[in-house]
């Protein structure tokens, strides 16, 4: 069960942050095509900060805690899910933020100057 | 370069893509901070699992502070290395960056969020206060983008 430490992690994020789609309504997962969108540019930034770190080792991963999936330049499976898994659950906070308060994010339709 | 250069170099490349590339201007905005807040609390949550078992380890020479994870150390804040910080900063603003510079394109700006359910909004939550937007929920523009 060790190896599945990370992937465990991911998976709180997930559930941690799943849940604010039904409760809160954020549709976010629902705005697939947007959400894609958001998610390519920061996941091939960030996949190549990986690789560069990961080349230098500037970090390394426990065998014995990652499933042992490794894609070219040696990342792990796990880190190719991180980059999608986090910055989707930031995404759901947002929204659900803006579904309790209400407040602006410069998107909206016909939108004015409020803050 | 370091972990710690990229970080401060991500940091400063996250303000300029949020401010003149995608004009989104999040780091202005109230609802960026509040959610922000509280992302980086299960940031320290959960990078803390992965950094105190042990999960991830970093290299000495490429963090300013303590090897061994500790809970609170020279460069260590929740056994991550305080660079972790801003990582996470990056990663998390450019994603939100990008969702919001989609949706000011039209791309699927609707269905917005909320309103919470009702069960929870008729409680300690508080309801929304919208004043003059748009129906929640409400279908109409550009669902072909």
């Amino acid at each position: 069960m060790a190896h599945l430490s990370y992937l465990g992690v991911l998976l709180f994020v997930v559930v941690g942050s799943g849940w604010l789609e039904v409760v809160l309504r954020t549709r976010v997962y629902r705005r697939w095509k947007r959400l894609l969108l958001s998610l390519a540019p920061v996941v091939v930034l960030f996949v190549a900060w990986d690789l560069y770190a990961i080349a230098r080792g500037h970090w390394t991963f426990d065998a014995d805690r990652t499933t042992g999936v490794l894609f070219p330049g040696d990342v792990p499976l796990e880190e190719l899910a991180f980059f999608v898994v986090v910055p989707v659950a930031a995404i759901l906070t947002f929204e659900a933020v803006r579904s309790v308060k209400g407040w602006a994010a410069g998107d909206e339709v016909g939108r004015g100057a409020s803050r | 370069m370091t972990y710690t250069e990229l970080g401060l170099l991500a940091v400063a490349g996250t303000v300029v893509l949020d401010v003149w590339v995608l004009r989104t201007r999040l780091l202005r905005r109230r609802l960026f901070w509040v959610s922000y807040a509280i992302v980086v609390f299960f940031q320290l949550v959960t990078n803390g699992l992965l950094t105190g078992f042990r999960i991830v380890r970093y290299d000495a020479a490429a963090v300013i502070g303590d090897t061994q994870p500790v809970f609170l150390g020279t460069g260590r804040v929740a056994y991550a290395p305080v660079e972790d910080l801003l990582f996470g900063f990056a990663l998390v603003t450019q994603a939100l960056a990008w969702w919001v510079f989609w949706g000011r394109r039209g791309v699927q700006r609707t269905p917005v969020a909320g309103p919470p359910r009702r069960w929870l909004s008729g409680g300690a939550l508080g309801g929304p206060s919208r004043t003059g937007g748009p129906t929640p929920g409400a279908t109409g523009d550009d669902q072909t983008a």
